[in-house]
């Protein structure tokens, strides 16, 4: 049974199909990865599923609703959550700003979760009155992630979360992301730093030319020697 | 002594007491501008001709309590009007923006085609305008003139240099203020001010946290209508209402916003009174100031005026040129809220 999938999807921007025939799925609890070559798609799946993207074919559902026509906020409502590679913050607000506007759907009082996106990334609480845009990228990564968090999601959806951030960092993030997948929160997310995110994926994808080429848990991609040599430097 | 007292009263009568509420009346004008750009994301050409029919349907609504007897004591009958001429307004913008922004914005239509399409409503503005009340100059201003009269200061102090303040000059920049401070709180402090700002900020971003866009729409229109029909009230309660003064108004009103940074509200603030202040300190005539402060051989002759009067709009023209020269996004970083 599973929580979030979609399957066979097909499309593109214009008229051009940049995916074909895929189908990528989470389950309750688990963090999924997908990788591949640049240009294979990765994104543009990911979009699709949120629904940035109109689908020639393919279904997309949610908790067995089926959401395929579904606009992108009226699937933030039901509880999916998206951290866009760019342009994931408001630049010009502050760190505690961006929170707030995380959890612009929400009437119940926000302070609690606040603090817990807090407790998660201790520095912006001591950055929650500068503006978004004077922290570095991997600050910045932290707002977008909590932001994100803010809407309490169930399932949660990365494009990228650690490109441009330092190895440093990058760990931090991963362990952190780990962190809330413990509290059962579904996580899919696209990543170029491959073996580092196999490592701590349940499953993992692997997209080639907007089509699955592989699948299996992180541990079986991680062995293979096909995607150890195309994706993990040997 | 009395010489430097006599200059500084000189310069604060016609300089800068009239640069503070030209001043005020450009900020309120050049926010209104700042706001739609920001959020709507476009330059709205209509702005002054928005401007305008605030102010004549204040001006209507004023001879109309007026024929009753109804009056605002010493204060401008006009002030009471305002309020019902802001409503009338707002249903204004939003209908223009439902059937004419909306069509462009839904198609997602480049930012240039929102400003000739600006254009287009400020033509039909501007026309509806002449209509109704005629393209002749109309004073409506009533009530008490002065607060402090050239005489009576002069009487008080003993100074040869008389200082005058309007009691329209009064209003301007205490409505301005109480306004400013309104709007940056509300823009600061409060949720749907907040997504505002987040919707200037990054509008995929505000979609996906689940902000609606036509409420940020319709707040816009709200804030915008008003501070049009407020700024084209002070303005034409100080000077008077002439329909084509509105429309040549939109060059310092733009070159305000420019000039602070597009986009940014407090810019548009500062960038009003930089212009102001620019625009007199420029055309006025120093010849009285040296005067006073001048030994009697080094009077000058002539009146020591940088430019006519009749420049005046070269000065906000330059001094926009000049900032987008040195600092192409303005004063305080333009484009977002």
């Amino acid at each position: 049974m599973s929580y979030f999938f979609g399957k066979n999807m097909t499309g593109g921007y214009g008229g051009v199909d940049i995916i074909k025939n895929c189908t990528l799925e989470v389950k309750k609890g688990e963090i999924v990865v997908v990788i591949g070559p640049n240009g294979a798609g990765k994104s543009t799946a990911m979009k699709a599923m949120l629904g940035m993207l109109n689908l020639k074919k393919g279904i997309v559902k949610f908790k067995d609703k089926d959401i395929t026509m579904m606009t992108p906020q009226d699937r933030v409502k039901l509880g999916i959550a998206f951290v866009p590679q760019t342009k994931n913050v408001f630049t010009g607000m502050t760190v505690e700003e961006n929170l707030e506007m995380g959890a612009f759907l929400r009437n119940d009082n926000i302070h609690q979760t606040i603090d817990q996106v807090y407790d998660l990334f201790p520095v912006l609480k001591e950055k929650r009155k500068q503006t978004a845009g004077e922290l570095s990228g991997g600050q910045r990564q932290q707002v977008a992630f909590g932001r994100a968090m803010m809407t309490m999601p169930t399932l949660l959806m990365l494009d990228e979360p650690t490109a441009g951030v330092s190895p440093i960092v990058m760990d931090e993030l991963f362990k952190r992301i780990i962190e809330v997948g413990k509290t059962g929160v579904a996580i899919i997310m696209v990543e170029q730093n491959a073996k580092q995110a196999l490592s701590i994926a349940n499953r993992g994808y692997v997209l080639v030319n907007g089509e699955n080429r592989r699948d299996g848990s992180g541990q079986e991609l991680l062995n293979n020697p096909d995607v150890r040599k195309s994706f993990l430097g040997g | 002594m009395s010489d430097l007292l006599n200059a500084l009263v000189l310069l604060a009568n016609f300089l800068f007491i009239p640069a503070l509420s030209y001043g005020s009346q450009l900020a309120l004008g050049a926010l209104g501008v700042t706001l739609v750009f920001g959020i709507l994301r476009f330059a709205n050409f209509a702005h002054g001709d928005l401007m305008a029919f605030g102010t004549m349907f204040t001006i209507l609504l004023t001879w109309l309590l007026q024929s009753y007897g109804i009056n605002f004591g010493f204060l401008p009958t006009a002030l009471l009007a305002l309020p019902f001429a802001i409503i009338i307004t707002i249903i204004f913008s939003l209908l223009v923006d439902r059937y004419v922004f909306r069509f462009y914005r839904l198609k997602k239509s480049p930012p240039v085609t929102f400003a000739m399409v600006s254009i287009g409503v400020m033509f039909i503005t501007n026309a509806i305008v002449r209509i109704i009340i005629g393209p002749k100059d109309r004073r409506f201003f009533d009530g008490e003139k002065f607060i402090i009269k050239v005489k009576e200061f002069k009487n008080l102090t003993g100074l040869n240099e008389g200082l005058a303040i309007k009691s329209t000059q009064v209003i301007t920049i205490s409505i301005t203020i109480f306004l400013v401070a309104i709007l940056f709180w509300f823009l600061q402090r409060t949720r749907t001010g907040k997504s505002m700002r987040a919707f200037s900020d990054n509008e995929d971003l505000a979609l996906l946290s689940g902000i609606n866009p036509d409420k940020v729409v319709i707040f816009t229109w709200l804030i915008v209508a008003a501070l049009a029909t407020t700024a084209g009230v002070l303005y034409g309660l100080d000077k008077s209402f002439k329909p084509f003064t509105y429309f040549s108004i939109l060059l310092p009103i733009f070159a305000a916003a420019i000039v602070g940074g597009i986009g940014s509200p407090i810019g548009a603030v500062v960038g009003g009174y930089v212009i102001a202040f620019s625009e007199i300190m420029v055309t006025y005539a120093y010849k009285k100031f040296f005067i006073y402060l001048l030994p009697e051989s080094l009077e000058p002759q002539g009146l020591v005026q940088l430019l006519s009067t009749d420049y005046k709009f070269a000065v906000s023209f330059s001094i926009l040129v000049i900032v987008l020269l040195v600092r192409p996004s303005g004063i305080f970083k333009g484009k977002t809220l």
